[in-house]
């Protein structure tokens, strides 16, 4: 077992007890994912992959089996615990994103740091102006949601995510409600966040945006069944230069 | 800087649905309101208890002639002939504690200055009376006992009957003329001079007491002289209204009382069951009497109080049910993002508080404003204290935590992955 892990994961059960039938939602899983690493989970709906993004975002806890996330061990935390972990830890990325309405950019970034436990408060601003920054929304601080286009917004909600400086990022169907050029861009905001060495965990059932991650992880039925590093990964730059180039071509046919 | 954040966050949230809002608050408006109300009045009502203690003197106590319960069915008070003289004499010879007395006698008649003439009250009474009833003077003498003995025509005149009279001239050593026909309340007839006229000198101008606060009695509407004069000269009697009595004490109110009733009964001859002949009250029991009509108002407005401080609190706990179904898509992100159960259920809480005290702080100027049309159409005082604004505004916020409560909790036991697939 590396000591280093950011996400260490021992035999881990999840059963949903129905009462009159038990589902094995997650089926004694191990991985491991280091510092750095740009995690895709798929599966099909009912693999048990929301299941596991759950159980490794804190927000419910395995039946059985270990979990230790940054060296913690959260199996045994209580709510306030978890809830502590969560913002500290880890930032969430969502597929509807999420964000607060008829609420500022700016305030929807600082919500996590309003919830943090050990905080310089005086700095809530700037921290949140620079994460907003560093995904090229710098200058929608004063935004409501409503004003904003669903990659601004998705972006907001990466810059949300950002704000408490986690040790990963998880990110559940983070394209999901976006048009295909758009998921491009978010991929690329989320692989040039990685190449600064922020570790991303994203659950999707898109193949080709896969592509865009360094690992898939493939479950069925509660297990693994894959676990591959990607190879001929794609590049969100090279990909939207390409699509450019298409829509060049288009508009220089005759009409 | 939190809590403030908090409260920030509470009235946006509320400014979202002023319309809502503003439903919700109106029991809260209501009750708070009331409650000031209410307490205004309580307040009001004691001070004007206060003052008219004050105007009437340290320490006294009436005896009136007859019972003034029975007053109207066998005896009519003041009207029996059962206090006298001797009474007084006795009085001052047995009971100890005992400062000053006073006989009174009063007779409302014509008085007649120049070409001005007014009624007023003609009230007898010794040298003592003055300083039982704290007369102070703004000019001139009180008469003297030589005058009690002589029973000579001099008078000491009060504020509003010298400016009826004199209309802001000097009134020492002027003469007034008391009609003799009775106009009532004196009893006894009127004797020779019936038709006729008095001459008074006027020696001596009293400073203004003023009216007596919520009542018609007007202090200052009258012309002190001696007892001796209105009982030889204008009644013909030897009847007493009343006694005014100066204890030496506060604490030997009770004592006095017990003991003129004891000496009153033995030297009337009533024995056993039957009832006394005279009615002893003090000054406390009079100003009580008077605020009855303030009490009951005040027990009609304190119960509403309550009923609309507890509707208030239903209507909030509703609303407040509502807005934690409407925003369990809300409490699941900041959930999520590391909101503890307890800052989920501060948040709520805080939003309940913030209704409650914003419907407090309106009830609170509400009340004040149906204080002031209580006092401008029924002439009740009122006195709207800050220590009223506080207890109120802590009532409301008292409301909104109890009724909070609830549906914040329920918000904190919301599960994280529910909320946020709630749609």
């Amino acid at each position: 077992m590396n000591d280093h892990a950011v996400i260490s994961l021992q035999g881990i059960h999840k059963i949903y007890d129905t009462g009159e039938i038990k589902v094995h939602a997650v089926n004694n899983v191990s991985i491991e994912i280091q510092p750095g690493e740009f995690v895709a989970i798929m599966g099909a709906s009912g693999s048990g992959k929301s299941t596991m993004m759950n159980v490794i975002g804190c927000l419910d806890r395995a039946t059985s089996g270990n979990y230790l996330l940054d060296g913690v061990n959260v199996n045994d935390l209580d709510r306030d615990e978890l809830a502590d972990i969560r913002n500290e830890k880890i930032g969430f990325v969502f597929q509807g994103f999420n964000l607060l309405a008829r609420t500022s950019a700016l305030e929807n970034v600082e919500l996590p740091m309003l919830y943090a436990r050990k905080r310089k408060r005086k700095d809530m601003g700037e921290k949140a102006v620079a994460a907003l920054e560093l995904v090229g929304l710098g200058n929608r601080a004063d935004h409501t949601p409503n004003r904003l286009s669903g990659g601004q917004q998705q972006r907001v909600a990466i810059a949300r995510a950002l704000v408490n400086d986690p040790a990963l990022i998880l990110a559940d169907e983070p394209t999901g409600n976006l048009d295909s050029k758009t998921s491009i861009e978010i991929m690329g905001v989320f692989q040039k966040l990685n190449d600064q060495g922020i570790t991303i965990i994203m659950v999707t059932h898109e193949l080709d945006i896969a592509r865009y991650t360094r690992r898939n992880i493939v479950m069925r039925d509660g297990r693994i069944v894959t676990d591959i590093q990607v190879e001929n990964r794609l590049h969100a730059e090279e990909e939207l230069a390409k699509l450019n180039k298409a829509a060049e071509a288009i508009n220089m046919l005759p009409s | 800087m939190r809590f403030l954040a908090a409260f920030r966050i509470a009235f946006r949230a509320l400014l979202r649905n002023k319309l809502r809002a503003i439903l919700t608050m109106l029991g809260v408006i209501f009750g708070v309101g009331a409650v000031i109300t209410t307490v205004s009045l309580g307040d009001g009502a004691r001070i004007m208890v206060q003052a008219q203690i004050a105007t009437m003197g340290e320490n006294v106590m009436l005896i009136f002639a007859g019972d003034f319960r029975r007053g109207g069915v066998s005896f009519g008070s003041g009207s029996s002939s059962t206090l006298t003289l001797e009474d007084l004499t006795a009085i001052r010879r047995e009971v100890a504690g005992v400062r000053n007395a006073s006989p009174e006698v009063r007779t409302s008649r014509q008085v007649i200055a120049g070409n001005l003439n007014t009624s007023t009250q003609i009230i007898g009474a010794s040298t003592e009376y003055f300083t039982i009833r704290s007369w102070t003077l703004k000019d001139g003498d009180f008469f003297s006992e030589a005058d009690i003995n002589g029973a000579t025509k001099v008078a000491v005149i009060g504020q509003t009957a010298a400016k009826a009279l004199f209309e802001g001239g000097s009134a020492i050593g002027q003469v007034v003329r008391v009609s003799m026909g009775g106009g009532g309340g004196g009893g006894g007839g009127g004797g020779g001079n019936a038709g006729g006229s008095i001459p008074f000198t006027i020696i001596g101008e009293l400073n203004a007491k003023g009216s007596s606060p919520g009542s018609s009695m007007d202090y200052d509407d009258c012309l002190i002289i001696p007892y001796t004069t209105v009982m030889k000269r204008m009644l013909n009697s030897t009847a007493l209204r009343g006694i005014n009595l100066q204890t030496e004490s506060m604490e030997m109110m009770p004592a006095v009382a017990g003991a003129l009733t004891n000496l009153l009964r033995q030297t009337h001859r009533i024995t056993g069951a039957r009832p006394d002949d005279f009615t002893i009250r003090t000054q406390e029991e009079m100003a009580s009497v008077m605020n009855q009509t303030q009490e009951t108002m005040r027990s009609l407005l304190g119960g509403v109080a309550v009923v609309s401080l507890l509707v208030g609190g239903i209507g909030i706990m509703n609303i407040m049910l509502v807005s934690v179904t409407e925003r369990t898509r809300e409490i699941g992100i900041r959930m999520a993002l590391g909101a503890r159960p307890r800052d989920v259920m501060a948040q709520f809480l805080i939003e309940a508080v913030a209704l409650s005290c914003t419907g407090g702080f309106m009830g609170i100027v509400a009340g004040m404003v149906a204080s002031k049309v209580l006092t401008q159409l029924n002439g009740w005082p009122t006195l709207t204290s800050p220590q009223t604004m506080l207890i109120a505004f802590i009532c409301s916020a008292v409301v909104g935590i109890f009724f909070g409560f609830y549906p914040a909790r329920k918000a904190s036991k919301l599960d994280p992955i529910d909320a946020l697939r709630y749609e």
